[in-house]
């Protein structure tokens, strides 16, 4: 267990660093590019990834964006993307903050949760004392969306030529590091969620496209909920 | 479009995507951290975050659609491989599920032009 600030800023550091930067500052780099042949700014789209800080609805911004929906539209549509900060933030919040902490805080905390964050926090807190994981959240978060905004107005201004397969297997790293964080996830109920998440989602996708991540979460949810409440309560 | 519609578009996917997260902060001032609603509410995050990883990999919207669907997932395995070989270590997983990735990208391109 670490509970001493130094070492807990020394492991956010290390473990921002090692790869999750990098991570943010490469596929962060392919949505400047995107951003930009779709008409938007340098500005812009810095801007876009310091303050969205979720991809998923950037992407939609400027795909909607490009083939010319109404502004409306595209506004709703990239909420609709993001909606998973709800349930994410009322899942971690109450894990870094103590009951009496201002509500303007908790504010800025959940601004700064990206997805990046909430798992490798879920896979990292239980070797850090309660009183720094708040600590150890705010300099990986800030890390990792310094690198994604770097990577945005990069990939806006330069226009790199990397080898197609090269570029694939950059692209890749973003999913294989989501399933390798999220497997060393310990309790029954969570496991049971990922899993119907992985078994649902084929089905959600294939019926109702652009809302599958919000079904997907709501039934595996409740499903990987109900299991778990019943197997604790027959203990 | 002009400037001032795209700043409009991104000003609004701002806020848009703020509501959540402020109603997050919202809800977690009403709920208590040992109840049934947060246990609940963890359960939807985890399975919609590994649909979201889920479909990254088994439906790419993304470029990686151009691979066949063997390759994502022999790179996965290898990822896993690596990633406990190397006693649970994200960096040595993800390095040789992406470079292993790469390589059968580039031997499929490779196998196209003859």
């Amino acid at each position: 267990m670490i509970s001493d600030s130094p070492s807990v800023m020394r492991k956010a550091l290390k473990d921002s660093l090692s790869l999750p930067a990098f991570i943010l500052f490469f596929t962060m780099m392919g949505f400047g590019s995107f951003a930009r042949s779709t008409g938007f700014g340098v500005e812009m789209a810095v801007v876009a990834s310091l303050f969205i800080w979720g991809l998923p609805g950037q992407l939609v911004m400027a795909e909607l964006t490009a083939t010319g929906q109404p502004i409306f539209a595209i506004i709703f549509a990239c909420s609709l993307a993001n909606a998973r900060f709800l349930p994410m933030v009322v899942s971690f919040l109450p894990t870094i903050s103590r009951p009496g902490a201002k509500f303007g805080q908790m504010v800025l905390d959940a601004q700064l949760l990206s997805i990046n964050s909430w798992a490798m926090c879920q896979r990292e807190f239980p070797r850090i004392a309660p009183d720094q994981r708040r600590r150890y959240f705010l300099v990986f978060a800030s890390v990792i969306l310094l690198a994604a905004v770097i990577g945005t107005a990069i990939g806006h201004t330069v226009s790199v030529l990397l080898p197609q397969p090269l570029v694939l297997g950059l692209i890749f790293t973003s999913p294989l590091f989501f399933a390798l964080v999220l497997s060393a996830v310990p309790a029954l109920s969570h496991r049971l969620a990922l899993l119907s998440g992985c078994l649902i989602v084929p089905l959600a996708n294939e019926w109702f496209p652009s809302i599958d991540l919000l079904l997907t979460g709501l039934i595996g949810g409740t499903i990987a909920f109900l299991i778990g409440k019943s197997r604790r309560k027959t203990r | 479009m002009s400037t001032q519609t795209l700043w409009i578009i991104v000003i609004g996917s701002i806020l848009s995507t703020f509501i959540w997260r402020f109603l997050g902060a919202v809800v977690v001032r009403k709920i208590s951290a040992q109840g049934d609603l947060f246990e609940w509410v963890t359960c939807v995050s985890y399975a919609m975050v590994a649909g979201l990883v889920f479909r990254m990999i088994i439906l790419p919207q993304s470029e990686l659609a151009t691979l066949s669907i063997g390759v994502r997932v022999s790179a996965v395995v290898l990822a896993f491989a690596a990633y406990f070989l190397f006693k649970r270590n994200l960096l040595a997983g993800v390095l040789v599920g992406s470079l292993s990735l790469s390589l059968m990208a580039g031997l499929s391109v490779g196998a196209e032009l003859f």
